[in-house]
C-alpha cells in the first residue's frame, strides 16, 4: 500500500530565506506522524505545502498516492484539514458552523455524532465568540472530521491550551487513529508528540535532523534517564562523561547535563565526585524529546 | 456504501452558504442599521429640508416713489425705496435681485447669471406693462410625480442598493481574508463560484426586505407612489444589486486588509455619489462628460428606477439600463472569480 503522504527534497522559499530546505517525509497509513520542531522551523509551511495551500518552489508531495496540481478536486474531499489558525465567524453558531463544513463534502459523518465526539453538544447553539479557547480548537478540528477523512492534518492542536483542554484533543486523535485513519500533526510540545505519535520527525532549520519512534529518538541518547545537577566550584562535563553508566555530558543553561542509562549505578559515582566541588542542585528525570531536541541542536525547544 | 443516506444527509452548500451570510448580517445590529435605518433617516431629513413651501418673494430696489407705486400690485415681489447709491450696494451684497431706475427708459441692473435676479426683472416687466406680452395662465405644480423628493427617493433606493452592495461585500470578504476564514475554506472541497454566488443571493434576498421598507415609508411620509409596475421596479433592484455585488466582490478580490478595501470602495462609490443623480440630476454636469456620467451602474440604476417610479416606464422603457448593469454584474463576477486571492 502506498504512503499517506510522501514528499522528497521539498523546498519552499520566501525571497532569499528557505523557510524548507530540501525535507524528505513518509508518512505510513494509520499512522499518527508528528512533526516536531521549536517556532519558525518550516512545520507549518511543509504542512501548508502537503494540504495544497502553499506551492512548492522545489521538490516532489505525493498525498494519498495523488498529487495536487492533478487530483485537487479528489483530494480535498478526502482530507479533513485544522489551521494553526483560523477564526470561524463569531457570530455562527457550533452546529451552524460545522453543518456550513459538512455541506461542502459529498460524503460525512453527521453532524450530531461529531459534535458527541468533540464533548461539544451541550454547546451546539453557542455562538463561536463566546467558546473558550479549548472549545474553539474542538471546533476547528470536528469541522476537519466532520467530512469522515482518511487524512488528518493538525497544525499545532493543543498551543495555548490548558492542560485538561489538551487531554480532550488527545482523546479526539487517539479515537480517530483507532478506526485506522492517518494523523500528520505539528506540535512543539515533547510530551504531545510522546504521547500521540508513532513517528516523529525533529524539524530545524527547515530540514529534518532525526526521525523515528518516540522510543528510539530517546535510545539514541544512549540512556533513558537524564542527570542535571550543578556545583559550585567550576566542573567540566568532560570530566564526568568517564563515571559509571554515564553515556554523554554537556553544559546546559544554568549547569551540567547527563545522559545515564541506570540511575543506580551512575549516581553514587556522580555523588561522590561533586560533593566535594559543592554540589547546590541535583535533579533526575526520564529522558524526552525535548532532550533529544537539545541533543541534537544544543538549544531547547521553545527558545 | 449507503449513497442515498449519505445524499440525504448532506445540507446543500449553497443554501448553507447563504445562510450563514444571512445570519452574521442579522446578528450584527450595526450592519442592519446601516442597510434599513440609515436610507430612512436620511430620506427624512432630506424630505423635511426639501419640502414644499409657499414661493419666497423676490426683493427689488426701485429709486423712485413712481416705480414703487407702480410695482406695488405685482405679485411675490419685495419692494425698497432707496437712493442710486443704496440700491446699487444692495444689489452687489445681494440684499435685493434687481434695482429699478425711473425713465425714459426705465432700466433694470441686475446679474443675468442669477435666476432670482432673472424671475424679478420679468415679474417687473409684466407689472409696468400689463398690456405687453400675450396673456398666459399659471398653472402651479404641487403634484406627486414631479416634486423634489419624487426625485429623491429612487435615488436614496439607488444610492442604498450601491452603499450596502459595496460595504456589505467588499468589506466582509476582506475580513473573512485576515482572518484566514477564506484559506480555511479553500481548504475543502467548497465551490469557489458557490461561495460567491452566496453573496449576490443575499444581495438580492435583502431587497426584497428593504424595498417594501422605503418605499412604505416614502409612500406614509411624502405620498410617493410607483407610478409603473411593482415586479418591474423588484426587477430593476434585483439586477442592479447584483451588478453592485459583483462590483463589491471585485473591489475585494485582492484587498489584503480592510483599511485598503475601505479606499477602494470609497474611490469607486465617490464619483457615483457625485455625478450619478442621487441628490440633483445629471444634466447639470457639462455636455462634455455625460457620456462618463451614462456609462457609471449607479447612473444606469436611478434612470431606471426613476423611469419605472416616475414616468411608470415599461420593461422596454428601462431595456437600455438594465442590459447595461445586467453586463456589468456578468463581468464584475467573473473577472473576481478569477482573480479572486483565497489565501
Amino acid at each position: 500500500m502506498e504512503a499517506a503522504v510522501r514528499c522528497e527534497k521539498l523546498v519552499k522559499k520566501y525571497g532569499e530565506l528557505a523557510a524548507v530546505d530540501g525535507l524528505d517525509l513518509e508518512v505510513r497509513r494509520g499512522e499518527c506522524f508528528g512533526l516536531l520542531g521549536p517556532n519558525g522551523a518550516g512545520k507549518t509551511t511543509t504542512v501548508e505545502v502537503l494540504e495544497g495551500l502553499n506551492d512548492a518552489t522545489a521538490g516532489e508531495v505525493e498525498v494519498l498516492g495523488m498529487r495536487w496540481d492533478r487530483n485537487e478536486a479528489a483530494l480535498r474531499q478526502r482530507l479533513g484539514i485544522s489551521l494553526q489558525e483560523t477564526h470561524l465567524p463569531d457570530r455562527l453558531t457550533v452546529e451552524e458552523n460545522l453543518r456550513l463544513f459538512r455541506s461542502f463534502y459529498a460524503q460525512g459523518r453527521p453532524v450530531d455524532e461529531v459534535l458527541e465526539q468533540v464533548e461539544l453538544t451541550d454547546k451546539r447553539a453557542t455562538w463561536t465568540v463566546k467558546l473558550s479557547g479549548g472549545q474553539k480548537q474542538r471546533l476547528a478540528v470536528a469541522c476537519a472530521l466532520v467530512s469522515d477523512p482518511e487524512l488528518l492534518f493538525l497544525d499545532e492542536p493543543t498551543t495555548g491550551l490548558d492542560p485538561q483542554s489538551r487531554r480532550q484533543l488527545w482523546d479526539v486523535v487517539l479515537d480517530f487513529k483507532s478506526r485506522g485513519r492517518t494523523v500528520l500533526l505539528t506540535t512543539h510540545y515533547m510530551d504531545e508528540a510522546e504521547r500521540l505519535c508513532d513517528h516523529v520527525a525533529v524539524v530545524d532549520k527547515g530540514k529534518i535532523i532525526a526521525l523515528g519512534t518516540p522510543r528510539e529518538l530517546i535510545a539514541s541518547l544512549g540512556g533513558d534517564e537524564i542527570v542535571e545537577l550543578a556545583t559550585q566550584q567550576p566542573l567540566a562535563p568532560e570530566e564526568l562523561t568517564g563515571l559509571p553508566s554515564v553515556k554523554a555530558a554537556r553544559r546546559s543553561a544554568d549547569g551540567i547535563a547527563l545522559t545515564v542509562e541506570q540511575l543506580h549505578l551512575a549516581l553514587p559515582a556522580i555523588l561522590a565526585h561533586t560533593g566535594p566541588l559543592g554540589l547546590t542542585r541535583l535533579s533526575t528525570h526520564h529522558a524526552t524529546l525535548e532532550d533529544v531536541f537539545v541533543h541534537l541542536t544544543g538549544r531547547h525547544l521553545r527558545e | 456504501m449507503n449513497a442515498p443516506v449519505a445524499a440525504a444527509a448532506r445540507p446543500h452548500p449553497l443554501r448553507e452558504l447563504t445562510l450563514a451570510r444571512l445570519r452574521l448580517f442579522f446578528r450584527e445590529p450595526g450592519a442592519v442599521f446601516w442597510t434599513f435605518g440609515f436610507p430612512l433617516l436620511l430620506s427624512v431629513a432630506l424630505g423635511i429640508a426639501f419640502r414644499n413651501r409657499p414661493p419666497e418673494p423676490v426683493s427689488i430696489a426701485v429709486e423712485s416713489p413712481q416705480l414703487q407705486r407702480a410695482l406695488q400690485g405685482a405679485a411675490g415681489v419685495r419692494l425698497e425705496l432707496l437712493d442710486d447709491e443704496a440700491a446699487r450696494r444692495a444689489l452687489r451684497t445681494g440684499k435685493v435681485e434687481l434695482v429699478v431706475q425711473p425713465g425714459p427708459p426705465v432700466v433694470y441692473l441686475f446679474d443675468p447669471t442669477r435666476p432670482e435676479s432673472r424671475l424679478a426683472r420679468a415679474l417687473a416687466d409684466a407689472a409696468l406693462h400689463p398690456r405687453g406680452p400675450p396673456a398666459t395662465i399659471d398653472a402651479p405644480v404641487t403634484e406627486p410625480g414631479s416634486r423634489y423628493i419624487d426625485f429623491l427617493i429612487p435615488g436614496l433606493i439607488g444610492m442604498n442598493i450601491m452603499s450596502s452592495g459595496m460595504w456589505g461585500i467588499g468589506y466582509v470578504v476582506v475580513e473573512m481574508r485576515t482572518r484566514k476564514l477564506l484559506k480555511r475554506l479553500v481548504a475543502t472541497p467548497m465551490s469557489r463560484a458557490q461561495f460567491l454566488w452566496s453573496f449576490v443571493i443575499m444581495r438580492a434576498l435583502f431587497l426584497l426586505l428593504e424595498l417594501p421598507i422605503l418605499l412604505g415609508f416614502a409612500w406614509l411620509a411624502f405620498k410617493v407612489g410607483v407610478a409603473g409596475s411593482l415586479p418591474l421596479l423588484v426587477g430593476v433592484c434585483i439586477v442592479g444589486a447584483m451588478s453592485f455585488a459583483g462590483l463589491g466582490l471585485l473591489v475585494a478580490s485582492r484587498a489584503q486588509n480592510t483599511q485598503t478595501v475601505s479606499g477602494l470602495i470609497n474611490l469607486v462609490m465617490l464619483p457615483m455619489f457625485v455625478g450619478s443623480g442621487v441628490f440633483f440630476s445629471t444634466a447639470r454636469f457639462p455636455e462634455a462628460v455625460q457620456p462618463f456620467l451614462r456609462a457609471l451602474p449607479l447612473t444606469a440604476l436611478n434612470d431606471a428606477l426613476r423611469a419605472v417610479m416616475i414616468d411608470g416606464a415599461g420593461p422596454s422603457g428601462v431595456a437600455g439600463p438594465l442590459l447595461l448593469l445586467a453586463a456589468l454584474a456578468a463581468v464584475t463576477f467573473a473577472a473576481a472569480l478569477r482573480i479572486f486571492r483565497w489565501r
